[in-house]
């Protein structure tokens, strides 16, 4: 039962933007609107709005490795991919019945997990750190890359899924609830949004407890000074293999989620370009903490698809800008600053009239 | 009974024979002073013995086990710990929360807060425990790291130039510091250049010079040796 507690009292700490009554009750009214806003709305703007969540676990994986870890993982597409993939050769083998799409999410996310595990050992048992760890994720999404935009020919298939090449793969059965009545299918629409917001509420919430655990304090021990926090007896190695591991799996939900929601995957969601925009989020937003990720993702993504409309390359380009400037102005994340500024104004104001 | 023995430990970086043939026996218990001019090898042999660095030959062997093998991480979970020549605190961390991943492996709760806030205490850091660590001052730093080290109730205490950047009175408190962690029966090595320092604490002096043990005793021997004092002059000459 006290175990209980402290997993509540977890979900405040240093690691956290956001204490105190009245962020959480900002947390409960944001919560609120969002569970209200589809009664407001129609099932296909809820539906694109489902996209922009998708992303939310990738970037909070990039968070969780480089942000909070130190390392920074060009490579998250990589488990993206993975278990996007994964989900569809489950899904199109053997079907949607008897809530398998749910086990073909789970275990699509255990083989991300899986290959983050081998790929993590070698890198961080082989003390393959810092700017090489950047290299080698980068250099497994592009293989991974190149290597599905070449199966296009009708040899390349596992069972029943085809894999397609470059035009990707399609046609994988969406999540589907079995039901007394028949199933629930959940396309893109308000059955859908409010699954992946449940699960968006339930992550964030589980990764502010972690981060703010014993765990996630020799995480951020290990983005400090690595050799410090070895010589306080911590194996390091460990810590950051299952903090990549965690983010794989997270980049691995996205995967799946992006997946169920358009029934469509293609190579390209691991290509040059979707490795490096969840970085240009992450690293706008505030990397080094999970609400500034989010914000920022959220904020970034919707600017990016508003500027789509006139093209996408200046869509492209502005983001560039932003990560420019961004670098510039406060190298820590314009979400972030902003926040911090902000609390650190109101704290002052307290104080002169107190 | 020794603790720590050093046996014939060879190290070298390229062309340079930085640890040579060292040979050194600490006892359960006393205070060991390290000294030595610039780049006589001290600090390296402090990586040696927390497997930072591995020796070209030779073994390292602490509490009758020989560690030369183990990962560094084993053997703080042995019983040592250190604090660097440079402070290695957790620099965008509060001083409260490094003091807390110093501690949470051995307490949680209650128990945990009372020790920090005890350490805080000690350490004269009460003021400045929500501060990022980064911000101290380098002698506030340099408590810090050493509260940090004594977090783990080590068997073994290395310090590296623990007074460096401490005027003449921190430097005593130290000094007074180390004699009480050795009366409760914690082991100590530590490498200073302060001869007030030194002299305060010792039990016994090794000197090092050129990677090799030049020479070994109480500090009135060793301040006596005109040896000793003629490889420093050497070094201020050149
Ligand atoms: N990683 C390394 N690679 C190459 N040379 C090194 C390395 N570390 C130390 N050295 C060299 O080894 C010698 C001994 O260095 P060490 O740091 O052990 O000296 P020290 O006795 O601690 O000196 P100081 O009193 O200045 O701290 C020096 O000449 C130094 O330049
Ligand atoms: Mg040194």
């Amino acid at each position: 039962m006290t175990g209980f507690l402290g997993l509540f009292r977890r979900l405040e700490g240093p690691q956290t933007l956001g204490r105190g009554p009245a962020f959480w009750a900002l947390f409960a009214l944001v919560l609120a609107g969002a569970l209200a806003y589809p009664l407001f709305s129609d099932g296909y703007t809820v539906g694109n709005t489902v996209y922009f969540f998708v992303w939310v676990f990738i970037a909070l994986s990039l968070s969780l490795i480089w942000g909070y870890g130190g390392s920074l993982s060009f490579g998250q597409t990589a488990f993206f991919g993975i278990a996007g993939y994964g989900y569809g050769i489950l899904t199109i083998n053997f079907g949607a019945s008897y809530g398998f799409t749910w086990i073909a999410l789970l275990l699509a996310i255990g083989m991300a997990a899986l290959v983050a595990a081998l790929l993590g050992y070698f890198m961080f048992f082989g003390r393959i750190g810092g700017v090489f760890l950047g290299i080698v994720t980068l250099a497994v999404t592009l293989m991974l890359e190149r290597f599905m935009a070449q199966t296009a020919g009708p040899e390349w298939r596992i069972g029943a899924a085809r894999l397609n090449g470059f035009n990707g793969m399609s046609a994988m059965p969406p999540l589907t609830i079995p039901w007394f009545g028949g199933p629930i299918v959940l396309f893109a629409d308000v059955g859908l949004y409010y699954v992946v917001l449940a699960m968006l509420v339930l992550v964030y919430l589980a990764l502010r407890i972690l981060m703010n655990s014993s765990f996630g304090n020799v995480i951020v021990a290990i983005r400090e000074n690595p050799e410090r926090a070895e010589m306080l007896g911590y194996d390091i190695r460990k810590y950051q293999l299952i903090t990549f591991v965690i983010g794989a799996a997270l980049a691995g939900l996205s995967g799946v989620l992006y997946t169920v929601w358009g029934q469509y995957i293609t190579p390209s969601s691991m290509g040059m370009t979707a490795a490096s925009l969840p970085l240009i989020w992450v690293a706008v937003g505030g990397r080094s903490d999970l609400t500034a990720t989010i914000i920022g993702t959220l904020v970034v993504l919707s600017g990016f698809q508003a500027l789509t409309i006139y093209g996408s390359q200046y869509a492209l380009v502005f983001m560039g800008v932003l990560l420019v400037l961004t670098v510039l102005i406060a190298p820590n994340g314009l979400v972030l600053g902003l926040i911090t500024w902000v609390t650190k104004r109101v704290a002052r104001r307290k104080q002169e009239t107190a | 009974m020794a603790l720590l023995q050093l046996r014939d430990l060879n190290k070298h970086f390229g062309g340079l024979h930085v640890t040579n043939s060292v040979n050194l026996v600490l006892e359960q218990g006393e205070i060991h002073c390290l000294i030595g001019p610039n780049g006589a090898g001290k600090s390296t042999l402090f990586r040696l013995i927390l497997g930072e660095h591995h020796p070209g030959s030779g073994q390292i062997w602490f509490a009758d086990e020989d560690i030369t093998a183990l990962k560094s991480f084993a053997r703080i979970r042995r019983g040592l710990s250190v604090k660097f020549q440079v402070p290695g605190v957790f620099k965008g961390l509060s001083v409260r929360q490094n003091l807390e991943i110093a501690l949470q492996s051995r307490l949680h709760g209650a128990a945990l807060d009372k020790e920090i806030e005890g350490l805080l205490a000690f350490l004269n850091l009460e003021a400045e425990q929500a501060q990022l660590a980064g911000n101290l001052s380098h002698g506030q730093k340099q408590w810090l790291e050493i509260g940090m080290a004594i977090s783990l109730k080590p068997r073994l205490l290395l310090l590296d130039e623990p007074t460096a950047g401490m005027s003449p009175e921190e430097t005593h408190m130290t000094g007074e510091m180390v004699r009480r962690l050795n009366a409760a029966g914690m082991t100590v090595l530590a490498i200073e250049h302060d001869m007030a320092f030194v002299r305060q604490v010792a039990q016994r002096v090794t000197v090092l010079h050129l990677g090799q043990v030049f020479a070994q005793g109480s500090i009135d021997e060793i301040v006596a040796d005109e040896r000793v004092a003629a490889i420093y002059l050497g070094q201020a000459h050149a």
